[in-house]
């Protein structure tokens, strides 16, 4: 899915500046699909802000209805369990704090790992020389075909057996040692490397494990990066595989805890000012991740591969 | 599922055969001086290697292996040869699913598509600002989960803003998730919503392959916008095009999350999507076995999806240089 490179685009002039009558269309369409773009971020927002019976009364008023931080109490836990069905909510425990806690740990964990121990076989497969390199990486290549959901129900079986059900390292493992795209991503780019960088280096007495640490690493810091964010926000967003796998708070991630905060709809009738608190809270982290590192994402989107 | 710019195997280097197992004095030397790394790239492909062959390899013979046996997790599998199979083409809610599927696979990359490439020319031709393609990936930053939850509640039938809005133009309220008729158009433009900005920064990227030359003499040449669309954008983008067909065609198809948050497969089966039906026989009934030959039919769907999409669209030619 994530396809990225680090080429830089070249800027083709945007037309003449005289505005036509084709031009003011076009303008009124982007602005249009702008709004429907960002409108729903605001309407959490404004949800979040209200109240659940304020609401009911005002369904279509734009403002927040009876501005409270409720909501965000409710789903952060800081409501009495009596003080949260006084005011719509389910009264169930919710533990947000951990829940986003075990987010990170597995987007993190993932990211990590996944990022350099593909790197490290990209390496190999790019820039080493060894018997059967062809073969194995073909393999890889092979693996890119396999739609990720096809491994979900023997994998499941598999971290059963292996006693990580309902475990954080049984959510991030399949994902922690490589996928074939991360691999094959950075192969491409060891490959534009010229040969050059690494026989000065190997002039200067360097190993080769040191080039890789010390000169192809670095060199690789621009889609190394591209490529963690992607990952860690695919990672934060998963929902299929750690449904499957986590079963109780201890091993909870945030969309799956989403969902149930969901599914426990009080009898009033749906908790929106919380869920949307919950949402928010649930997708903030990745809107600031996001932020930080927008400019280089949105340059380095390009069309080298495949999800 | 293809690789736009991968250059193909025959050209990598020769691998130093011969490099490796000579004496033990001088071997180090001599693998340095032929490049044989064996020692060291065995060290450097061990990890990404181990995960592959655990966590994509096995589970893929083993996906299939399963789809031949009964198996319900707590006993040890039984073989049965080609029963989930006979079964499966007998199960009427499978062929419902698999059509819930394809209907909206395709409301879901027709309208995204379109809608790509519209946003895609807009952001190369109206303006070439770096803050617009940020917002428009914006969704994308959102889960599925999420995306679901916030149209289930604009969408809402009693409070949702989209439904006041619906009611104070004086039509009659829709109930977008709770009818069988609009149920899956509407699951299918919530995912255009979190998918479509993402879908156009790859087209976009593709736009910016193909020279500002020929615009610019065809702008000589008297052509307007909407013939140079024609004539000049979409046949020299539809090697781009192709690919990121197959790749979100095939990612249409393993729709769940927003299923499962939004719907849960109602009403009546009208969301009953493939995956969903698939993870009910593992999860809900474990029945392992059915799951898994569904999975391996999924499978071979996507794969004959794939080399006809590739054939058709010739996807790896291009008519640039």
């Amino acid at each position: 899915m994530a396809a990225v490179t680090t080429t830089t685009t070249t800027r083709i002039r945007p037309l003449g500046r005289r505005p036509s009558l084709g031009r003011i269309a076009a303008w009124a369409v982007m602005a249009a699909i702008v709004l429907v773009t960002l409108l729903p971020f605001y309407w959490i927002l404004r949800t979040a802000l209200s109240t659940n019976p304020g609401l009911a009364a005002h369904p279509g008023d734009p403002l927040p209805v009876d501005p409270s931080m409720g909501g965000f109490e409710r789903a952060l836990g800081l409501q009495s369990t009596k003080e949260a069905i006084a005011q719509g909510g389910a009264g169930g425990g919710l533990k947000f704090w951990r829940y986003l806690l075990n987010s990170v740990i597995v987007s993190t964990l993932i990211t990590g790992c996944q990022i350099f121990f593909s790197a490290m076989a990209a390496y190999a497969f790019a820039r080493l020389r060894w018997r059967g390199r062809d073969k194995v990486f073909g393999l890889f290549l092979a693996g890119l075909m396999v739609p990720t959901i096809f491994t979900l129900l023997p994998n499941f079986v598999l971290i059963k057996q292996l006693g990580l059900v309902d475990n954080l390292l049984g959510i991030a493992l399949p994902t922690m040692f490589m996928t074939p795209f991360a691999v094959f991503f950075l192969r491409q780019f060891f490959m534009n490397i010229p040969s050059e960088v690494e026989e000065a280096a190997l002039l200067d007495g360097a190993g080769k494990v040191r080039i890789f640490f010390r000169v192809l690493l670095p060199m690789a810091s621009t889609p190394i990066m591209t490529l963690a964010v992607l990952t860690y926000i695919t990672a934060w967003n998963d929902y299929f595989w750690p449904l499957m796998v986590s079963y109780s708070d201890s091993s909870r991630v945030l969309t799956v805890a989403l969902a149930i905060f969901r599914a426990q709809t009080p009898q009033t009738g749906t908790d929106w000012s919380g869920l949307m608190a919950a949402t928010l809270i649930a997708a903030l982290p990745m809107l600031v991740l996001f932020g930080f590192f927008a400019r280089r994402i949105v340059g380095s989107i390009s069309f080298t591969g495949i999800k | 599922m293809t690789i736009a710019s991968s250059s193909p195997p025959s050209r990598l280097p020769l691998r130093g055969a011969e490099g490796a197992g000579t004496t033990p004095r001088t071997g180090r030397a001599r693998a340095r001086e032929r490049g044989g790394d064996g020692r060291l790239a065995a060290v450097f492909v061990a990890p990404a290697l181990l995960g592959f062959t655990v966590f994509l390899l096995w589970p893929t013979l083993r996906g299939i292996y399963l789809s031949f046996t009964r198996f319900n997790l707590l006993t040890p599998a039984e073989w049965v040869g080609l029963d989930n199979y006979v079964r499966m083409v007998h199960d009427p809610i499978f062929w419902d699913s698999l059509k819930v599927t394809v209907e909206y696979v395709v409301i879901n990359i027709g309208v995204q598509t379109v809608s790509a490439l519209a946003i895609a020319v807009l952001l190369q031709r109206l303006t070439q600002s770096a803050v617009l393609r940020g917002i428009v990936l914006t969704p994308y930053l959102m889960s599925n989960v999420v995306a679901g939850l916030v149209w289930l509640w604009i969408l809402d039938n009693q409070l949702g803003i989209g439904n006041e809005i619906i009611a104070g133009l004086g039509f009659d309220r829709i109930p977008f998730l709770a009818d069988e008729t609009w149920a899956i158009p509407t699951i299918a433009l919530i995912n255009v919503w979190r998918h479509v900005g993402y879908t156009a920064l790859l087209l976009f990227a593709g736009l910016q392959a193909i020279p500002n030359d020929v615009y610019e003499a065809a702008k000589v040449d008297g052509a307007g916008e909407w013939r140079m669309f024609w004539r000049i954008t979409m046949p020299l983008l539809r090697p781009v095009l192709a690919v990121v067909l197959i790749m979100t065609v095939i990612g249409s198809f393993q729709v769940f999350d927003t299923v499962a948050v939004t719907t849960a497969g109602g009403p009546a089966n009208a969301t009953n999507v493939l995956q969903y039906y698939i993870y009910g026989a593992a999860f809900g009934r474990f029945q392992f076995g059915y799951a898994s030959a569904m999975s391996v039919a999924l499978l071979v769907v996507l794969s004959a999806i794939t080399v006809l999409q590739y054939r058709i669209t010739r996807a790896g030619q291009s008519d640039l240089g």
